[in-house]
């Protein structure tokens, strides 16, 4: 049988794929763990993503259900963070609010990074009008300021969540098709795809099962990285108020209705952003660490 | 000069070898020409669809529900839309470059005249931002890299983070109840104190230069203290990019070797780092200062929103809120031409001034 051993796992003859695929990853694992800041940044993460999935258990109180008589209480041991102007307790709020995040990150990323996937590899591997075409459109969406274009989207479809993770996607896709043409150019010509031509696959198989798994780590990458932007966006729409609608309580919008108290009650509009900060630098540290391991070319100094 | 002299076949006639050159320029200016066409038309094309999603019906939204079939059709012909969608894309296209953004709803006025009205408020308040992101972030990424590790390194490398990390609204509302509600260091939301509306003839539309050109030193000393708080926050995304990249490009150029050389000879360590080791980077950091300035005129949305700031942001917001699509499409519009007209001149003259690049 085999035996998940140190020896094993850094052996440098891998008898099977898996040990080798595992071998890959113990190396990359603790590479990572070698770096302090990537570390901070992974806690963070396994953080949002424990509290999202216990909230119910976590919260000590109700984040919908208004209490008017505990208005906009300042932070205290009963209400660590305080009350809205519902007489919500705001630390249950922003532990629900975790889930809408996590969700919105996921399927923006969910749907744009494939997305960007396809394009990219596509217009790599074909080159030639298709290329062009391909890119030329991603051009266009690339120079565009994305903040703007998703609150244009978000104005013609419709406030709320959905319509907000449609409208990031739309604006986020663009920068994975890049990088995945200029992986896919790297190797279009390579040894290994034209034996696999010769072999008889199709263009489709060539495209799914040789060159996009080869493009995924840079997109990863690229995608964890992403993550405190569209977090940031996400909440941008919520605080104009074209993201996730009352009672939900999503980050952003909480600032938003914090707003009116801001001179007396701090603590309503300040609470979800430190939220928000957290999360975010946590994503930032988590992929930078990240593109130090998988994508050494691009290492920061 | 020297290595087209050594590399171009024509350089024993001077002549050719100039015309040669200048047609070499003329070919990449038009094909530059073209990307900033079709990245326009492209901004175009998108403001188009949108206003196509859209699920209000427009000549619903004139002729009322109630109106007969044939007074429908007569308006749904006169607005142009039953031609094939290509025509009234042109015909979009052509009534844009001819200045009509269409009627803003809620006003009733032409949505290019309102968005002239605001826009100096924006830019006003986004060129002291980028001032203080490049008087700030520029000498202290120089520092940064001169002493690596130093304090000042370590405060860059957090600033950076803290520019990815930190939203900006939320930033603009902690800095309201801090310097304003609490130490009273700056004036609150708006342009300037309510009794000083009015006062200085609006000549450039920019509220500090209008009261300095007339004199009035009551009502710049109020718009200063309306505008600092918001263009400081403004400049301090600016500032951590500026400042993170050019800390990168020091770095860079401080482990040249002609660097070294310098400092073997015993230059000075302050004539070694500006003269030997900044002067090349100025060229990459134009690209920068563009590039941070444009996002700048993105991030004052969600300020301006913040600040009650009357400039194209605020405009923008609200024309979403009250879902007044002409004036979000014409916003969205100016604000999408001026962002990628900054980011092309600042590739040009990257371009132009780098002999590498030409």
């Amino acid at each position: 049988m085999m035996q998940l051993s140190h020896a094993w796992l850094v052996d440098e003859n891998p008898e099977t794929r898996f040990q080798a695929g595992a071998g890959q990853t113990y190396r990359m694992v603790r590479a990572l763990l070698r770096n302090p800041l990537a570390v901070v940044g992974l806690v963070i993460i396994i953080g949002l993503l424990v509290v999202a999935a216990f909230a119910p258990v976590l919260a000590p109180y109700s984040p919908i259900e208004s209490n008017l008589g505990a208005r906009l209480l300042a932070p205290s041991a009963d209400h660590w963070m305080g009350t809205d102007e519902l007489g919500r307790d705001i630390f249950s709020r922003i532990i629900h609010g975790a889930r809408i995040t996590l969700m919105i990150v996921l399927l923006v990323a969910v749907i744009s990074a494939p997305v960007g996937l396809l394009v990219g590899t596509v217009a790599g591997y074909f080159g030639g009008w298709v290329d062009r075409v391909l890119m030329g459109l991603t051009d266009v969406f690339l120079s565009m300021p994305k903040l703007i274009l998703a609150l244009a989207f978000v104005a013609a479809l419709g406030p709320g969540i959905e319509n907000a993770v449609i409208a990031i996607a739309i604006t986020t896709w663009p920068v994975y098709a890049r990088i995945a043409r200029a992986e896919t150019l790297t190797f279009r010509n390579a040894e290994f795809i034209s034996a696999i031509q010769m072999q008889g696959a199709s263009h489709t198989r060539v495209i799914f099962k040789h060159i996009m798994p080869l493009c995924l780590s840079s997109t990863i990458v690229r995608v964890t990285l992403d993550m405190a932007g569209i977090i940031l966006t996400a909440a941008g729409l919520g605080f104009l108020g074209l993201g996730a609608q009352p009672p939900l309580p999503e980050w952003g919008a909480m600032i938003s209705s914090g707003r009116a108290f801001i001179l007396d009650q701090w603590w309503v509009a300040t609470m979800p952003g430190f939220a928000i900060v957290i999360v975010s630098l946590g994503f930032c540290l988590f992929g930078d660490g990240l593109r130090d391991v998988l994508d050494p070319r691009n290492r920061t100094r | 000069m020297k290595s087209l002299v050594l590399t171009n076949a024509a350089a024993d006639d001077p002549w050719k070898r100039r015309r040669q050159q200048s047609l070499r320029w003329l070919y990449s200016l038009g094909g530059f020409a073209a990307t900033i066409a079709m990245t326009f038309l492209g901004l175009l094309a998108i403001t188009f669809v949108i206003g196509r999603v859209v699920p209000i019906d427009p000549v619903l939204a004139v002729v009322g529900d109630r109106a007969p079939q044939d007074v429908y059709d007569a308006v749904r012909a006169e607005m142009g839309l039953d031609n094939p969608l290509i025509v009234q894309f042109i015909q979009y296209v052509g009534s844009v470059i001819s200045g009509d953004l269409g009627m803003a709803v809620t006003s009733q006025r032409p949505v290019a005249e309102e968005l002239a009205r605001v826009f100096p408020a924006t830019l006003e308040m986004a060129t002291l931002g980028i001032l203080i992101g490049v008087l700030v972030g520029v000498p202290a990424g120089v520092l940064a890299a001169a002493r690596q590790g130093s304090w000042i390194d370590q405060v860059i490398r957090v600033l950076g983070l803290a520019g990815y990390a930190i939203p900006a609204f939320w930033l603009g509302l902690v800095g309201l109840a801090l310097f304003y509600a609490n130490l009273r260091w700056v004036g609150g939301p708006g342009r300037i104190d309510i009794f000083m509306e009015g006062i200085v003839p609006s000549r450039t539309g920019l509220l500090l230069i209008d009261s300095m050109l007339s004199g009035d030193w009551a009502v710049f000393r109020s718009a200063w203290s309306h505008i600092i708080l918001p263009a400081t926050i403004l400049g301090f995304f600016s500032l951590a990019y500026i400042a993170r990249m050019t800390r990168s490009f020091m770095l860079e150029q401080l482990s040249q070797e002609y660097v070294i050389t310098a400092r073997v000879k015993g230059a000075p360590e302050r004539v070694v780092i500006w003269r030997h080791a900044f002067r090349p980077i100025r060229i990459q950091l134009v690209t920068v200062i563009g590039l941070s300035f444009a996002q700048l005129l993105e991030g004052s949305v969600m300020i301006e929103t913040v600040f009650s700031w009357p400039g194209i942001g605020n405009y923008l917001t609200n024309a979403l809120l009250n879902a007044d699509m002409n004036s979000v499409l014409g916003a969205t519009l100016v604000i999408g031409a001026v962002f990628i007209g900054v980011n092309k001149v600042s590739d040009l003259l990257y371009r132009i001034l780098d002999p590498r690049a030409r």
